[in-house]
């Protein structure tokens, strides 16, 4: 336990050595801050909390935006030290390589929740306190930053398993690019298209929900726009959740899945991996 | 472990048998057999590609051999649970490498904890490997001598029983390698085992019980540097200062059965096997006053190593 603590605390100094902390908490809070001014616009006719809004926009760019920062922080740092050699020096000390693995993902999950929790909940903060707006909604908002923390998460696991997989820096970049255009452009887009195509309906209301349990990016989406009904109403989208059969505890599971999976194919590959 | 106690009667911590290993069709190591005792100094010696480094990764656990058994300390260097016994272990790879944006000292406190070893011990060690005027300075903009004494730093840390250093001495210069050995030899003084990994075979001479040669992953010698001359069979040179002018004399009446190398003025250069050396030196000395002065000159180490390495026939 202590090992995987030092282990943690080193990823963790690191992102805040390179400024990897910083960047985010600025990029993710100067976000949330320009989309929270510019949400807050249209509120009147519809009659929706300025939060609610908030989250809409949010976890619509959340959606582009977590998975991108994850993966950055996440791509290099296997194959990365297989190249340094810092590796094989580290495992040579009284470290197992899963507290190796363990150690880095919860120092670089930890450096993502620092910087949600810091950028989006500072933006919220810092708008409630200027405009006098009441924080009504706020449950929305709450579960908005948890799920990205989670969104996060298996994006990180994601990232390690390029990593693991690759034999070069440059190919994990690839890959990384790869994953990301995948899961958040490319599947959205070919079931868009399947949805627009399928005039028959054979896309039946079952398939759909296990199409969106399937990519983590469209169950967080799920997970934040329907979840609520002051969120639901606004994004109209209301209902479609409950409709499909989704419940909270299911996308939270599809979630934590897309987590375990990565993560224990990476141990997998590293115990095998010889150095 | 007391060092009073004969190597040879003392447990083995390492044994390798029939060790190899390959990468793909290449074979890196083959059939590599030998043990290392308790408190011993083993020094692999060869070429860049012999397998030196490959032996000292599957010695740690960081390759596992393709076939043949790896024991370290009475474990499979390779099982998962190894890793225990990792608190009493020492490695310096070859060109080390660490993490750039972390100072020295953050890099050596960072390890440290990983043995739970104290920060005061950390300092002892910057300060006997000369880096606490650089421990503040990000490790990115060390020079490579830099590097390598950070390395050994670490490999110092916790005292460690087992000691695999490959090669230690690179990049540093006279006045720090003659350090380094320092720190070696009371490592040694409190019954560390290590293995080195060395081109420069003078360099280790006098610190090693044991060379193991190695040449393109196949163990050509092993034992110790008397163990190695005798294998080695290669000639003893003499030189004969003799009168001015006698020198041709001499050799006449040495006989002709004699190699003589060199005939000049007041010089005379011999050359025999080590069994024929005493009946030749008791003949030179029966010459009388002739002779000024002899000197016998053993073949030197690196001779014996390039005699391996070359593979002549002995």
């Amino acid at each position: 336990m202590k090992i995987l603590w030092i282990l943690t605390m080193k990823e963790l100094r690191d992102g805040f050595r390179n400024r990897w902390i910083a960047a985010a908490i600025i990029v993710l809070g100067i976000l949330a801050l320009v989309l929270s001014v510019l949400g807050s616009a249209p509120t009147g006719s519809i009659r929706a909390s300025e939060l609610d809004v908030s989250v809409i926009s949010l976890a619509s760019l959340s959606v582009y935006l977590i998975p991108l920062i994850a993966l950055m922080l996440s791509f290099d740092a296997m194959v990365g030290e297989f190249e340094r050699g810092t590796m094989m020096l580290l495992l040579t000390y009284p470290v197992t390589r899963w507290q190796v693995i363990m150690g880095k993902f919860l120092g670089h999950v930890l450096i993502l929740f620092i910087a949600i929790l810091v950028g989006y909940g500072g933006a919220v903060v810092a708008m409630t306190l200027v405009t006098g707006s009441s924080a009504e909604g706020w449950q929305a908002y709450v579960v908005m930053m948890a799920s990205s923390m989670l969104l996060g998460a298996i994006f990180i696991a994601l990232g390690y398993l390029v990593s693991v997989l690759v034999k070069e820096r440059a190919t994990a970049v690839g890959a990384a690019i790869g994953l990301w255009l995948v899961f958040v452009v490319l599947y959205d887009l070919l079931l868009f298209g399947a949805l627009t195509l399928d005039k028959d309906q054979l896309i039946g209301q079952h398939l759909f929900s296990m199409l969106m349990l399937i990519s983590p990016t469209d169950t967080y989406r799920v997970l934040n726009l329907s979840s609520f009904e002051g969120v639901s109403e606004a994004a109209g989208i209301a209902g479609v959740a409950s409709e499909a059969g989704l419940s909270g505890i299911l996308l939270v599971s599809a979630m934590l899945l897309w987590v375990v999976v990565p993560l224990a194919g990476t141990l997998l590959v590293f115990q095998r991996r010889e150095l | 472990m007391p060092m009073t106690t004969p190597i040879t009667t003392r447990q083995s911590v390492i044994s390798l048998d029939a060790v190899s290993k390959r990468y793909g069709t290449e074979t890196v190591v083959s059939e590599v057999n030998f043990k290392i005792r308790t408190g011993e100094c083993v020094v692999l010696v060869g070429h860049n590609g012999a397998g030196k480094t490959t032996l000292m990764k599957l010695m740690l656990g960081l390759t596992r051999p393709t076939s043949g058994e790896v024991n370290v300390l009475g474990r499979n260097p390779a099982a998962g649970t190894a890793v225990t016994q990792h608190k009493t272990l020492g490695y310096l790879p070859e060109s080390v490498a660490f993490y750039d944006a972390m100072s020295g000292r953050e890099v050596l406190a960072f390890y440290a904890r990983l043995k739970g070893v104290t920060n005061r011990h950390c300092e002892h060690l910057l300060e006997s490997v000369g880096l606490v005027d650089a421990a503040k300075r990000r490790v990115g903009t060390y020079s490579k001598g830099m590097r390598q004494r950070l390395g050994l730093a670490q490999a110092m840390l916790g005292d460690p029983q087992l000691l695999f250093l490959d090669e230690p001495t690179t990049g540093l210069d006279p006045g720090l390698r003659h350090q380094f050995y320092e720190l070696i030899d009371t490592l040694h003084k409190k019954g560390a085992t290590s293995v080195i990994s060395s081109h420069a075979l003078n360099e280790v001479e006098a610190r090693a019980n044991r060379f193991v040669i190695m040449k393109a992953g196949v163990m050509i010698a092993s034992g110790t540097l008397d163990e190695l001359y005798l294998q080695a069979a290669l000639p003893v040179r003499l030189e004969v200062s003799v009168a001015p002018g006698e020198a041709a004399s001499v050799a006449e009446r040495l006989g002709s059965n004699i190699n003589i190398a060199e005939i000049g003025n007041k010089t005379l250069r011999l050359s025999c096997f080590n069994g024929d050396k005493m009946p030749l030196i008791r003949r030179i000395s029966n010459l009388g006053d002739v002779v000024e002065d002899l000197q016998i000159m053993p073949p030197r180490l690196d001779e014996v190593y390039s005699h391996f390495m070359n593979g002549e026939p002995s």
